[in-house]
């Protein structure tokens, strides 16, 4: 991946930009990472251990997984809606409901489809479920 | 790969003179006017000592007027190509009844209307909008470049390089016999075992990176470097649309890459996304590479609507009707485009419910269109307008793509699409908004612009037997291609039997023999113009009474663009200066910061395309040769901290004071 | 004629002196757009992810007869493997710290500690994938595996570049020390590690614990 590149002076003239430049800390990353560290191993614990049913073991990991994604974008990635004048936050806002788009809508038609249209699927929902275990 | 280690096989993979299709006579004929044109191109150079100029002021340039202008070029000479394919393809079908089989055999047929798509949407389509938004918008906005001029040298060499990988395969190989779109199975390694698809993969994905990273730099361009006092909403309708059309870009042509990555892993390492057994799922690339394919079109269309905004509001001398509401069209039309895909594939199979939801969006997407179309009647309505190029184009563009728009809707309606889908009605609707929309929006921007770019006014005559030509032309070409489509012909065929349908293709043909006259006169006004170039000078940079900071500056615009950097107050910029007194600074004038050519960009995509043509024919030695070049060039070029020069205000003081000269000589 | 008067602000000069004054800058310097240009890009990289998402999620479960998730992932390994990239994380931020306190050698220091992390990462994920194909369990077997391997390959192929990237950088900045361009460099790669621990929360969860559910 190449290099973008702009001026390479900014001596003067950018101090009152700074104003928003990131401030690394010791105690984000350590927070941050804690926070990771915990929200990595239950879930991991809850899988390995069996310790819910699948069903519900599901909605929880995805629940911790969600959290952590949050807990990354504003410890390590010191996301916030003021930097770049809000348009990093805008940025991310519009690639998370597109990502949705894709995967819900994907996830919908493609599972229409499979009903409709793959024989000897069986039962598709099932098979998108718990997987084919038939040679096709 | 179980033979016996060969050095032969290592070098040159599965490339032999086998590939070289020496017993097709047009390719043969085709290759042999490359050759004799590329000589005589290259001695003229030569004779003409332009090397040096050629790789100092154009290759190595990282000067986005300079960038916007080879992008068109790359356009207009792949247009030929593409156009040379249609030309085939109506002529075949004009013929091609009952015992006659006309002289395009299907495996040769079927390559010539993929690349047919391919080339007019890749490497025509995009290249000429991509120029056009590189050349305006930073002087749109009142910016000296883009955000990342290197970026933007690297990205135009990269779709470049696309386009060789293209037109190497009319000559060494063949290419894809897919469709524009390369559908699996069909595309998979069973069916299409040859290099074809593999020709297909790597032009896109190629060109898709120089794609992607101008999205990026236009984006950032226009957040970032935008005149002090140009708010949002004062930006021009043209840098709207440009904007998110980027947005776009960058959150759809990733999708592409991956799909086509996909598609290239099951062909090369024998995965399974997308084959017939072992799991794999054939409609799932259809659904992914839609998912992209529906942004693709608004991407096509949007800069032709901010073109049409700037050129109705010039020419009707009126501030544009309605600016909020075509800036949230925009970007309600850019939203929708997510949500509309699947109406591609109705007839694939998901089932009502999913159907409708799609016929559904796919209509209500038509209605911020529709505004746009209500703005620009009103802002017509009650001005003076000026029937030049530009805005005859933008008449022509109303009546032809509203139309087209409707068959659009009618397509939308799933049980009518059961009928209509991959007939010929489906190809006229698009032709008919692509044509109508994006290419004459293109042709509009290129008659508006040009003075800009090259300080000469186009020849009008040329241009307006152009204009006639390719109006009627398109519709005495395409609109047989609605009643055969109700009569239930299919697309992409090359021989018919019923031949009572016979002279509804030779109208057909008629329009596009009109179309071919219509680019013979495009190329006659270039031609004409650039011969009269001294007598119709562009002197004084606004050649139109133009409303947008653009026109502030001298045709064409210095390196520099602006010797000080304009200040907005209000929408429509230059008409608000011109009302309030606005002079041209003519002293004062400070060294101004610019960033420097680059080797890099040329290089690393000239790799690029040698690692796709190596990993096509199996060379393997070489394409590992080619990547490891690619990565010491990209590594090489990083070191390189020293990526800007001054131009000294003695410099600025000569460019100006020449500009003043030439305006007082002509008052 | 008028001098032009240099205002930053565009407010007009004297009165009647020149009106056109007012529609100009003398000195402009734009922001740098660097760091927006990257987070922009490091989106489009989630929509090529999000397709290899939306890809596993549809072929997930077609084993085609062959080995499934439960019966092929190593949730120990893929534990060890999350806690490198986690690790290498912090210590990335540790570099930035170092580098915000303009202590060079600490920079490096850290971000050389960062690289041997996300190398161990990568050497335990081909061992994973080796390990796989030799069960006869590789991309080609079905396109569940085809998914896995592409999905995890590639955020694997990442972290490989991620590498490359730092290892120059780290050249760089025993070249030219921590300038300005050199911490807008640093501020990307962070952007783009960071990137990748957030992706690989996704791969854990979807592929390999789900995948691991019944």
């Amino acid at each position: 991946m190449s290099e973008h590149h702009n001026h390479g002076h900014d001596d003067h003239g950018h101090g009152h930009h700074d104003a928003h430049a990131v401030h690394y800390s010791l105690k984000d990353y350590t927070i941050g990472f804690t926070l990771a560290v915990i929200l990595t191993v239950i879930p991991f614990w809850l899988v390995m251990g069996n310790i819910l049913d699948p069903g519900t073991t599901r909605f929880v990991i995805m629940g911790f997984a969600a959290v952590q994604l949050v807990v990354h974008m504003v410890y390590f990635l010191h996301m916030n809606s003021k930097s770049e004048g809000g348009w990093n936050m805008m940025a991310l806002i519009l690639t998370l409901v597109l990502l949705g788009i894709v995967l819900s809508g994907s996830i919908w038609v493609m599972y229409h489809m499979n009903v409709n249209m793959m024989p000897n699927m069986g039962d598709a929902a099932e098979v998108m479920k718990h997987g084919s275990h038939d040679m096709p | 790969m179980q033979d016996s280690f060969d050095l032969t096989k290592l070098i040159f993979g599965r490339l032999s003179w086998d590939a070289i299709p020496l017993h097709e006579p047009i390719l043969l004929a085709t290759f042999a006017g490359v050759i004799v044109g590329g000589i005589a191109l290259f001695a003229l150079i030569s004779y003409f000592r332009l090397w040096g100029t050629l790789w100092r002021d154009w290759i190595t340039s990282i000067d986005h007027k300079k960038i916007g202008i080879m992008y068109m070029i790359l356009g207009l000479v792949m247009f030929l190509r593409g156009f040379a394919d249609a030309l085939m393809m109506r002529a075949q079908q004009a013929i091609s009844f009952g015992d006659n089989a006309g002289f395009l055999p299907p495996h040769h047929y079927d390559q010539v209307f993929t690349a047919h798509g391919v080339i007019m949407i890749f490497f025509v389509a995009m290249p000429f909008v991509t120029g056009l938004m590189n050349y305006v918008v930073p002087l749109q906005i009142g910016a000296r470049d883009v955000a990342f001029p290197f970026l933007n040298n690297f990205s135009f060499w990269m779709t470049t390089m696309g386009a060789v990988l293209v037109m190497a395969s009319l000559f060494v190989g063949e290419f894809a016999r897919t469709g524009w779109l390369a559908f699996p199975p069909l595309s998979g390694i069973l069916a299409s075992p040859g290099v074809g698809v593999d020709y297909y993969i790597w032009s896109l994905q190629i060109a898709g990176v120089g794609t992607l990273l101008s999205g990026v730099n236009l984006i950032v361009t226009i957040i970032k470097m935008r005149a002090p006092g140009m708010d949002l909403m004062k930006m021009p309708v043209f840098t709207w649309t440009s904007l998110c059309t980027n947005i776009l870009i960058v959150m759809s042509f990733p999708i592409l890459t991956a799909t086509l990555a996909m598609l290239g892993m099951d062909r090369l390492f024998d995965t399974n996304f997308f084959t017939n057994d072992k799991g794999g799922n054939a409609m799932l690339y259809v659904n992914l590479i839609w998912i992209w394919g529906h942004p693709e079109v608004y991407i096509l269309i949007l800069p032709a609507f901010g073109i049409f905004s700037e050129v109705v509001s010039t020419f009707c001398n009126k501030r544009l009707f309605g600016y909020t509401s075509m800036v949230y069209a925009t970007v309600v039309i850019m939203i929708l485009s997510y949500l509309v895909w699947l109406h591609h594939f109705f007839t694939m199979g998901s089932g009502a419910s999913v159907n409708s939801f799609f016929g559904i969006t796919t209509m209500i997407i038509s209605i911020p269109t529709g505004a746009k179309i209500f703005n620009w009647l009103f802002t017509m309505y009650r001005g003076r307008i000026r029937f030049e190029l530009p805005m005859m184009w933008t008449v022509s563009f109303m009546l032809t793509f509203t139309i087209g728009g409707m068959t659009g809707v009618m397509l939308a309606i799933p049980a009518a699409d059961f009928v209509l889908h991959n007939s010929l009605f489906l190809i006229a609707h698009f032709h008919n908004v692509i044509i109508g929309g994006v290419l004459f929006g293109l042709f509009a921007g290129f008659n508006y612009w040009f003075p800009k770019m090259f300080g000469f006014k186009l020849n009008q005559f040329w241009g307006k037997v152009s204009f006639w030509l390719w109006s009627i032309g398109f519709w005495v070409a395409f609109l047989p291609g609605y009643i055969l489509g109700f009569m239930g012909v299919t697309r992409r065929s090359s021989h018919f039997e019923d031949p009572e349908m016979q002279w509804l293709f030779v109208v057909s043909f008629v329009g596009t023999l009109m179309i071919a006259g219509g680019i013979a006169a495009l190329l006659m006004q270039i031609y004409t113009s650039w011969r009269d170039r001294k007598i119709n000078v562009d002197v004084t940079g606004d050649p139109w009474d133009g409303r947008t900071l653009e026109w502030a500056t001298s045709s064409p615009p210095p390196d520099y663009n602006f010797a000080f950097t304009p200040v907005v107050e209000d929408n429509d910029t230059f008409a608000d200066m011109k009302k309030n007194g606005w002079k041209r600074p003519l002293k004062g004038y400070v060294p101004i910061h610019m960033p420097a050519n680059t080797w890099a960009g040329f290089v690393i995509s000239a790799l690029a395309m040698v690692v796709g043509f190596a990993v096509i024919w199996h060379m393997w030695l070489l394409t590992g040769f080619a990547f490891f070049a690619m990565m010491v060039a990209v590594i090489v070029h990083t070191f390189n901290y020293k990526r800007d020069y001054y131009i000294t205000a003695e410099e600025v003081t000569r460019t100006e004071n020449a500009h003043t000269k030439l305006l007082e000589s002509h008052v | 004629m008028s001098e032009i008067n240099a205002t930053m602000n565009g407010a007009a000069g004297a009165p009647g002196i020149d009106a056109g004054a007012r529609y100009h800058v003398r000195d402009h310097h734009p922001e740098n757009g660097t760091m927006l240009g990257f987070w922009i890009y490091l989106m489009s990289d989630c929509l090529i992810f999000a397709s290899l998402f939306a890809t596993y999620a549809v072929l997930g479960r077609n084993y085609a007869g062959g080995p499934s998730g439960a019966e092929l992932f190593d949730l120990k390994l893929v534990g060890i493997n999350t806690a490198f990239l986690l690790v290498s994380s912090i210590t990335f931020g540790f570099a930035m710290i170092s580098a915000q306190a303009k202590n060079l050698a600490k920079t490096q220091l850290w971000l050389v500690v960062t690289g041997i992390l996300g190398a161990c990462f990568l050497g335990l994920e081909l061992y994973e994938f080796y390990h796989l194909i030799h069960e006869g369990a590789g991309p080609a077997r079905s396109a569940f595996l085809t998914a896995f391997f592409s999905l995890v390959g590639t955020h694997g192929l990442h972290v490989l570049f991620g590498i490359v990237w730092l290892i120059t950088l780290v050249v760089q900045l025993g070249k030219h020390g921590l300038n300005v361009e050199n911490m807008r460099r640093l501020s990307c790669l962070s952007l783009f590690w960071h990137f990748l621990d957030v992706v690989w929360i996704f791969v854990f969860t979807f592929v390999y614990l789900m995948g691991t559910l019944p």
